[in-house]
């Protein structure tokens, strides 16, 4: 079996006192697709921040190809090809989509390639190279979403954490948002999908795991977990 | 008649140009910081006893001079936001401003050890020329401290807009949360606004130094003026700051000429408790006011 | 950072404590000589005036920078009803008081209605200061810059009834006031009024869904706050026998009013006393020194960095600092 690419152990996290995470663990096969689903206030977000290193755990580890990267800076994370496409996009609504996208490619690693890079995210979203001198903050929510995704790419990420991709779409964008994230996958990336939306999710995923109250209640094969009952009545209604 | 208020609208501007590079320092450092600098008039006054020094002791004329003050003045804020500042940026106002209050402490007791109570003067010829514009007699120093800041402030923008850490600053500004997640990495950035903003007050204390006698306690009325003119122009926006130093030296000259000069502040207090009341964000502030 | 100090076990302690405290500072001018007896009474103007911006900020979390407003109003208020009407202090405190707190209560309802929050909410309130500093130094009927002069006690004066007297009179004076405050403070904040106020701090929206009347809540605090105030401008004018706008309403002073409090512990009930101690105490112990080293400007130095290290290592304050330090063994933080 190869190394993980990511590997999380135990993990808990705080806000203050509140606890926010509880000796999370799961494992991501490098290019495998991974998703986490849960409610609201799962702790889908702090868990994905924590990776990234915003937040720092107050106990466990996190493994990245062998080495620990918990407690790392954002800034160094990001260096290593673990990249975001953070829930509310958060992109810089008064700079320009080029100047957004630029700034996602400016890590030390990719900073060469910018050119091209941005050359091949214009040709992907051919209504983002459209819209290339405008300011972030004038597009619309699927085009911001996109433009988070580019921003993404341009830092030539390993693997790719997406926060709610579809959240505030409408369907047909949102169908069109899953459908990037598979392309993603499919070009050799890893993906970790955090989402409220069960079934596009676990016909994609690998391998899937479920979050409760900061915790991991059920895990399994995308497969096995849309047969699973419980699974079934809690999240899609049957 | 119209000749005295030309003149005095000039000079207005002119001098306007200065407040609103002292005003840029104060709004990029809140911009990208969420941190006011109540020390900031203190820092103006430290490039004015740098530039009567460096006229003084070296015959450094102003314009130079502001440059070297910008460098030290940078110097100074990048010293300042590393070691200190920074574990502030989480921590309540009342704290926050307690520290400045601090710096302004610390900073106008040097001055008063090392330069005394007294106002000095940079007896420049400069200070006594003036230049013929259109048949009105403009104050070379002024028109020069106008200029320079201009072309600073120019510069300052082209900065902004081009450099590499300047569209990092400008991210960081926009939305702190997605610049962490880009990958920009937040102590250099905050380090390098500081010392923008500081170096933007001190060189405009150097510049105006031939025009105004150097005295620790002028520095609460330049923090306030910054306040003024930022509030106004809108918390965060370049542009708000210069068009609103631009008003407020405009109105200042006027209010001297037609009402009490001593009151002419407690015009610019009045605009300030409206724009405060009417529209806190200013003219050009997009954010929403918090 | 309220820390409501259930002292359930150690009670008998604290009341024990507490009445040692009041009894040593009352006395003080039996014990010390003059020069003390000055610089404590001091101490209680600053902890009796911390102890009113307290309230506002403490416990409601209303960050005002231009304090030094009600402080004017109050001095001049009492002075001139004095001086220019004849009547005595007694009422003259607060009327000043009730004028204070009709100003506080315009700026505060000015300032909700049009949701000024945050840093703004400061700077209004020193726009407001400075505002009614100019205008007070060029109002001719008190003085202007040339500063306010009451007339030296006649030889017949009976100190309780007109409220100036020797160095003890004052002392004593600022020590009730003091303990009002203190008491007048503690009965809002812990009956049910305080407990509004906390929780419009901690989530005014919370709150107002609720059913707190958070608007008349905030105007509330601020009035009374800015009472309290004015009757230590009163105080304090009577005691300096003249008022200069530029130094009672300036930016220094009030910066000096929220020095003790945020020094001291916010929230708590002995943080401006033990702030107003430190502030004061410092301030002399720099001049001091920066007297006999002769050279000018050391003392603000020594005051900054003093005021640095303390904002830096004690960012609560010194009073809970040394709760902490003196009370190892309780469970709780």
């Amino acid at each position: 079996m190869s190394r993980p690419a990511l590997q999380v152990s135990a993990l808990d996290g705080h806000y203050g006192d509140a606890q926010a995470l509880a000796g999370v663990s799961l494992t991501i096969e490098a290019g495998s697709f991974v998703s986490v689903i849960g409610a609201n206030g799962a702790g889908k977000t702090t868990l994905i921040r924590t990776i990234a290193g915003m937040l720092k755990p107050t106990r466990g580890e996190i493994l990245y190809r062998g080495r620990r990267i918990d407690g790392l800076d954002p800034a160094d994370i990001c260096e290593l090809g673990i990249l975001q496409v953070p829930e509310g996009r958060l992109i810089f609504p008064s700079l320009t989509v080029a100047e957004n996208l630029d700034i996602g490619g400016s890590l030390r690693r990719t900073r060469a390639r910018r050119r091209q890079n941005m050359a091949d995210v214009f040709e992907m979203f051919p209504r983002l190279a459209e819209r290339r001198r405008q300011k972030a903050g004038t597009l619309s929510g699927g085009e911001q979403q996109m433009l988070a995704i580019g921003r993404c790419l341009m830092g030539e990420p390993d693997l790719v954490m997406l926060d709610e991709p579809s959240l505030g779409l409408a369907p047909n964008l949102a169908d069109e948002m899953f459908e990037i994230v598979g392309w993603l996958h499919r070009e050799g990336r890893t993906i970790l999908l955090v989402e409220q939306n069960v079934e596009e999710c676990l016909a994609r995923s690998d391998r899937a795991y479920v979050m409760e109250n900061g915790r991991i209640v059920l895990e399994g094969r995308g497969a096995e977990l849309m047969a699973d009952d419980r699974l079934r009545a809690a999240y899609l209604g049957l | 008649m119209v000749e005295l208020y030309l003149k005095v609208a000039a000079g207005g501007l002119l001098i306007g140009t200065v407040y609103a590079l002292i005003a840029i320092g104060l709004t990029i450092i809140f911009g990208v910081m969420r941190v006011v600098n109540f020390a900031h008039g203190e820092m103006v006054v430290m490039g004015m006893y740098l530039g009567y020094a460096l006229w003084t002791l070296f015959a450094i004329p102003a314009i130079p001079a502001a440059l070297i003050a910008a460098v030290v003045l940078f110097g100074l804020g990048v010293f300042l936001q590393v070691t200190v500042v920074s574990r502030f940026v989480g921590r309540p106002q009342h704290s926050q401003f307690i520290l400045f209050i601090a710096f302004a402490l610390v900073i106008t007791g040097l001055h008063l050890m090392l330069m005394g109570p007294d106002a000095r003067s940079v007896m420049a010829p400069i200070s006594f020329q003036t230049y013929s514009v259109g048949g009105l007699r403009l104050d070379a120093a002024r028109v020069q401290a106008a200029a320079t800041a201009l072309v600073m402030i120019l510069a300052l923008v082209a900065f902004l807009r081009f450099t590499f850490i300047g569209r990092a600053i400008r991210a960081a500004a926009d939305n702190p949360l997605g610049a962490e997640v880009v990958g920009i990495r937040s102590g250099r950035v905050y380090a390098v606004t500081a010392g923008i903003g500081l170096a933007c007050a001190g060189a405009a204390g150097a510049l105006v130094s031939p025009l105004f006698d150097a005295q620790p306690f002028l520095a609460p009325e330049f923090t306030l003026l910054a306040f003024i003119i930022v509030i106004i122009g809108g918390l965060g926006s370049l542009t708000g700051a210069l068009i609103g130093g631009l008003l407020i030296g405009v109105a200042e000259g006027f209010a001297a000429l037609l009402i009490n000069p001593a009151m002419k502040s407690m015009f610019s207090y009045g605009l300030l408790i409206a724009v405060l009341l009417l529209r806190p964000a200013g003219l050009f502030g997009g954010r929403e006011a918090r | 950072m309220v820390r409501r100090e259930r002292k359930r076990t150690g009670r008998p302690r604290g009341v024990v404590a507490a009445t040692a405290f009041f009894c040593a500072l009352f006395l003080v001018p039996h014990l010390l000589d003059d020069a003390w007896v000055a610089v404590l009474t001091l101490v209680l103007f600053f902890a009796f005036v911390g102890q009113a911006w307290n309230l506002m900020m403490g416990h409601v979390g209303l960050l005002s920078l231009g304090h030094a407003l009600f402080l004017g109003i109050g001095g001049y208020t009492t002075a001139v009803l004095l001086q220019d009407y004849g009547m005595t202090p007694w009422i003259g405190i607060p009327a000043g008081a009730l004028v204070a707190a009709m100003v506080g209560a315009g700026i505060a309802w000015l300032g909700f209605r049009f949701s000024v929050r945050g840093v703004y909410f400061a700077l209004l309130t020193i726009a407001f200061a400075e505002f009614f500093r100019i205008l007070f130094s060029n109002w001719p009927l008190i003085g202007g810059t040339g500063g306010y002069f009451l007339r030296v006690v006649p030889e017949d004066n009976v100190p309780l009834l007109s409220l100036r007297g020797g160095a003890d009179h004052f002392y004593y004076l600022f020590f009730v006031l003091f303990l009002v405050g203190l008491i007048v403070s503690a009965r809002l904040v812990r009956g049910r009024i305080g407990m509004f106020w906390s929780a419009i701090r901690e989530d005014e929206d919370a709150a107002r869904a609720l059913g707190v009347r958070s608007f008349r809540l905030k105007v509330l605090v601020v009035a009374v706050s800015a009472a309290m105030t004015a009757c230590g401008g009163g105080a304090f004018a009577l005691m300096n026998g003249s008022l200069f706008p530029n130094t009672l309403m300036g930016m220094q002073m009030s910066i000096q009013i929220i020095l003790a409090p945020i020094i001291g512990g916010l929230g708590t009930l002995f943080g401006p006393f033990v702030g107003a101690v430190f502030v004061v105490l410092v301030l002399e112990f720099s001049r001091d020194l920066g007297q006999t080293a002769g050279v000018y400007g050391l003392s603000t130095l020594i005051y900054g960095l003093t005021v640095l290290g303390v904002i830096l290592y004690m960012p609560e304050g010194i009073w809970p600092r040394l709760v902490r330090l003196a009370q190892p063994l309780r469970r709780d933080r």
